[in-house]
C-alpha cells in the first residue's frame, strides 16, 4: 500500500498547488478595480475625465466651433432640482467659458450632494478641461436654498477635428448617503 | 486489458447504510448519483418557474403575477438552471465516469468530493428561500435583477440579492473544489499506459472546464463580494455616488460569465464524440484536432467577455477587438462540428435514444452557434441586444447544446449505472416530444426578437401575441414531456431488462469492461492500457 499512500500525498500536493491558481484569480478580480479605473482615466474610456486645466498655455483656435451640450440628472435619494441655465454653448477650442447650473433643495433639511461628471463621446473626454467646477467637492444646500453653481472650462485645441459636439452630463448624488 | 479486477466482496461492508451512507460517502459513484439526482430535481424546479413565466406571457397584459414576482422568476430560473442543473449534471458525470474511463479506483480527493456535493443543497435553499420568506411577510422575495446581478439595480434590491450572493459563494466553493478534484484525478490517477493523448475525450473536455472554473469562479466570487460590501458596508466599488462605476461590475461579471458558457458546454463536447462513435461503429474522427480545439476555445473564452454588453458605450477599437475575437471562437468550434459530422459520416448508424439526442444535438446546437455569430456582430447587436433573439439564441446553446447533450449522456450511461435497460420506446417518445416542442418554443422567439420584443418584460405589445401564444403552448409540452424522462430514469433504476457489460454494440472504453452496474469499488488494481 506504499504506492497508494505516495499517490495520496501527490494528489494533496497538486490540490494545494491548484489552490494557488484560485487565490491568484481572486486577487486578479480585485486588482481589476484599480486597473479598470487607471485604464479608463488614461484613455478617457467611459467618459471618465479628471482633466483639470493648466490655464497658462491658452491659445484660442478661432477657425472652428465646438458645441458643448449639458445634461443633468438628479439620482434617487436626493430631493433637489438641478439643471443648466442654458442647454448648450458654442465655443472655439481654447476659449474659456463659464456656465451656471441651478440647484435647488426642495427638502426641509440641509443636504449635501456630489455631482459626478461624464463626457461623451468618451474619446473627447481628455480634451475637456475644467478650470473650476462644483463637482470638485461636495455641495451643501440648506432647506429650500437655491444656488448657482458655476463651471469654468475650455475645450483643448488638440480636440480631434471630427468632433463637432461634446456632451457633458452630470449626475447629482446624495453625498451623505454615499458617505455612510 | 485482462486485469480489470472488480472487488465484489466488500459491498455493504465498510460503509454505513441509510441516510448516513449518502451524507458521509466518499465513493465516486454515490457522489455522482447524488449530483445527477440533485441536477434532475433542480431541472424540474427551474422548469416549473419558467412555465409560470410562459403562462404569464401567453397573452399580453398582466394576468397571473406582479411584475416584481415575474422578475424574480426569470432570474432565479437562470441561476437554478445554470448553477444547480447543468453544472451539477456535468460534475455528476465526471464523478461517475471519469474514474471508470481512466481506470482509477476513485476520485483523487474523495473527502473534498463529498464536501463539494453537500454545499449544493444549502446553496439551492439559500437561492429559493426568499420566495418562501416573502409568503410570511419577510423581505420582498428572491433576487429580481436577472441572473446577471447588474448594478445599480442589485445595489438597490431587497434581501433576495443578499441570499443570492451567499448562494453564489457556496456554489462557487463547490465548483472550485469539484474542479480541483477533477484536475488532480485526471493528471495523477490515470491507469498505467494511458498517456494524455490516449485519454477519452470526456476527460479532455472536463480538464479544460476545470481550469476555466478555477480561473473565473473566484473573479465572480470577488465581484459579488464587492457588491455585498457596497450594499451593506459603505464601499463604493460600483456606486457612482461614491466614485465607483456600475460598468465595472459588468466587466467583472462577464469575465466569469462568458467562460461559464463553455464551462457548461465543454463536458458535453467531451462525451458527445464518444456517443457518436459508439452508434456509428467507427473511431472518432480527428482526436488531436478536437483536443486542440477544446483548448483553443477554453483560452479564447477568457478574452471575449465584453461582447455581452456591446451597447454599453465602448470605444470603437474595443468594440472591434471584442467582435473579432468572439468571431474567432467559431473557428475551433467549426473544427469540432466537422469532426462530429465526420465521425458519423459513412458509419453504420443506429438510432437508439442516446444517438437520437446526439444527432438532434448537433443540428440544434449548430443553430445556437450560428445565431451567436449574428449577435457577435457589433452593428447587428445594436438592434438585437436585450431582445428575444438573444433569449432564443442562448436557449439553443444551453438547452439544446447543454441539456439535450446531458440527456443523451444520461441515456448512454444509465444502463451502465443501474444495470438495467431503460424503455427505448419511452426514450424515443421523450426525444421527439422534446426536440419538436423545443423548436416550437424558441423559433417563434427568434421572430419576436427580430420584430423588437425586449426580454425580461412581463407585458408586451399586441402584435407579438400570436408568437407568444405558440411559444407558451410549446413550452408547456416541452416541460411536461420531461416527466417521461423522469419516469424512464426512475423505472430503469428500479428494474428492467438486465444490461450487458458492453450495453451498446459499438461502445469502446474502460467503463464498458466493467459489469453493469459496476461494483461499489472498481479498478482497485488498475488496468494496463496498451
Amino acid at each position: 500500500m506504499n504506492s497508494n499512500e505516495k499517490r495520496q500525498q501527490d494528489n494533496k500536493k497538486l490540490g494545494f498547488k491548484l489552490l494557488w491558481i484560485v487565490g491568484a484569480a481572486l486577487l486578479f478580480g480585485f486588482a481589476l478595480v484599480p486597473l479598470y479605473n487607471v485604464l479608463c482615466t488614461v484613455t478617457g474610456l467611459n467618459g471618465k475625465t479628471n482633466a483639470t486645466a493648466d490655464v497658462t498655455s491658452n491659445k484660442v483656435d478661432v477657425s472652428r466651433w465646438v458645441t458643448v451640450e449639458f445634461t443633468s440628472n438628479v439620482m434617487p435619494g436626493l430631493g433637489w432640482n438641478f439643471y443648466p441655465e442654458q442647454p448648450s454653448v458654442k465655443v472655439h477650442p481654447g476659449q474659456i467659458e463659464t456656465v451656471n447650473f441651478v440647484a435647488k433643495n426642495n427638502t426641509n433639511e440641509t443636504v449635501a450632494g456630489q455631482a459626478v461628471p461624464s463626457v461623451s463621446p468618451g474619446l473627447a473626454s481628455p480634451y475637456f478641461k475644467k478650470i473650476e467646477c462644483f463637482c470638485f467637492k461636495r455641495q451643501e444646500l440648506k432647506a429650500g436654498e437655491t444656488k448657482l453653481m458655476p463651471l469654468r472650462f475650455y475645450v483643448s485645441t488638440d480636440l480631434p477635428n471630427d468632433v463637432k459636439a461634446v456632451t457633458l452630463s452630470y449626475a447629482f448624488y446624495n453625498a451623505v448617503k454615499a458617505a455612510n | 486489458m485482462s486485469s480489470t479486477t472488480a472487488a465484489h466482496h466488500d459491498e455493504h461492508h465498510d460503509h454505513p447504510t441509510g441516510i448516513m451512507r449518502w451524507l458521509t460517502t466518499t465513493n465516486h459513484k454515490d457522489i455522482g448519483t447524488m449530483y445527477l439526482t440533485f441536477s434532475l430535481i433542480m431541472f424540474l424546479v427551474g422548469g416549473a418557474m419558467i412555465l409560470a413565466v410562459r403562462a404569464e406571457l401567453f397573452q399580453p397584459g398582466l394576468q397571473l403575477m406582479k411584475p416584481e414576482f415575474y422578475n424574480q422568476l426569470i432570474g432565479v430560473h437562470a441561476l437554478v438552471m445554470i448553477f444547480a442543473a447543468l453544472m451539477p449534471a456535468a460534475t455528476g458525470f465526471a464523478n461517475w465516469m471519469l474514474p471508470l474511463q481512466i481506470g482509477a479506483p476513485d476520485m483523487a480527493l474523495p473527502r473534498l468530493n463529498n464536501w463539494g456535493f453537500w454545499l449544493l443543497p444549502p446553496a439551492a435553499i439559500l437561492l429559493t428561500l426568499p420566495f418562501t420568506l416573502a409568503l410570511f411577510g419577510i423581505g420582498d422575495g428572491a433576487i429580481a435583477t436577472g441572473w446577471t446581478f447588474y448594478t445599480p439595480l442589485s445595489i438597490q434590491g431587497g434581501i433576495g440579492v443578499d441570499f443570492a450572493i451567499f448562494s453564489v459563494h457556496l456554489l462557487g466553493v463547490s465548483s472550485v473544489l469539484g474542479s480541483i478534484n477533477v484536475i488532480v484525478t485526471i493528471l495523477n490517477m490515470r491507469a498505467p499506459g494511458m498517456t494524455l493523448m490516449k485519454m477519452p475525450m470526456f476527460a479532455w473536455g472536463w480538464l479544460v472546464t476545470a481550469f476555466l472554473l478555477i480561473a473565473t469562479i473566484p473573479v465572480l466570487a470577488g465581484a459579488v463580494t464587492m457588491l455585498l460590501t457596497d450594499r451593506h458596508f459603505g464601499t463604493h466599488f460600483f456606486d457612482a455616488a461614491g466614485g465607483g462605476d456600475p460598468i465595472l461590475f459588468q466587466h467583472l461579471f462577464w469575465f466569469f460569465g462568458h467562460p461559464e458558457v463553455y464551462i457548461v458546454l465543454l463536458p458535453v463536447w467531451g462525451f458527445m464524440p464518444q456517443i457518436l462513435q459508439t452508434f456509428s461503429r467507427k473511431p472518432m474522427y480527428g482526436y488531436k484536432a478536437q483536443v486542440v480545439s477544446l483548448w483553443a476555445i477554453g483560452a479564447l473564452a477568457l478574452v471575449v467577455w465584453a461582447h455581452h454588453f456591446f451597447t454599453v458605450g465602448m470605444p470603437v477599437p474595443a468594440l472591434l477587438y471584442f467582435m473579432y475575437s468572439t468571431m474567432a471562437i467559431s473557428l475551433p468550434l467549426a473544427v469540432l462540428f466537422f469532426c462530429w459530422i465526420a465521425t458519423i459520416w459513412k458509419g453504420s448508424l443506429s438510432f437508439e435514444t442516446p444517438m437520437l439526442f446526439a444527432t438532434g444535438w448537433i443540428v440544434l446546437f449548430g443553430i445556437g452557434g450560428l445565431t451567436g455569430l449574428v449577435l457577435a456582430d457589433v452593428a447587428a447587436d445594436a438592434q438585437y441586444h436585450h431582445s428575444y433573439f438573444v433569449v432564443a439564441h442562448f436557449h439553443y446553446t444551453l438547452f439544446a447544446g447543454g441539456m439535450m447533450g446531458v440527456m443523451s449522456g444520461v441515456y448512454y450511461w444509465l444502463p451502465k449505472m443501474t444495470g438495467h435497460m431503460f424503455s427505448e420506446r419511452l426514450g424515443k417518445l421523450h426525444f421527439w416530444l422534446t426536440a419538436i416542442s423545443f423548436n416550437l418554443t424558441f423559433i417563434p422567439q427568434f421572430f419576436l426578437g427580430l420584430a423588437g420584443m425586449p426580454r425580461r418584460i412581463p407585458d408586451y405589445a399586441l402584435q407579438f401575441a400570436e408568437f407568444n401564444a405558440i411559444s407558451t403552448v410549446a413550452a408547456f409540452v416541452l416541460g411536461f414531456s420531461q416527466l417521461i424522462f423522469v419516469y424512464n430514469i426512475v423505472s430503469c433504476a428500479r428494474g428492467g431488462k438486465k444490461a450487458t457489460d458492453r450495453v451498446w454494440e459499438g461502445a469502446e472504453g474502460l467503463e464498458w469492461t466493467l459489469p453493469s452496474p459496476p461494483p461499489y469499488h472498481s479498478f482497485t488494481e488498475q488496468p494496463i492500457v496498451k
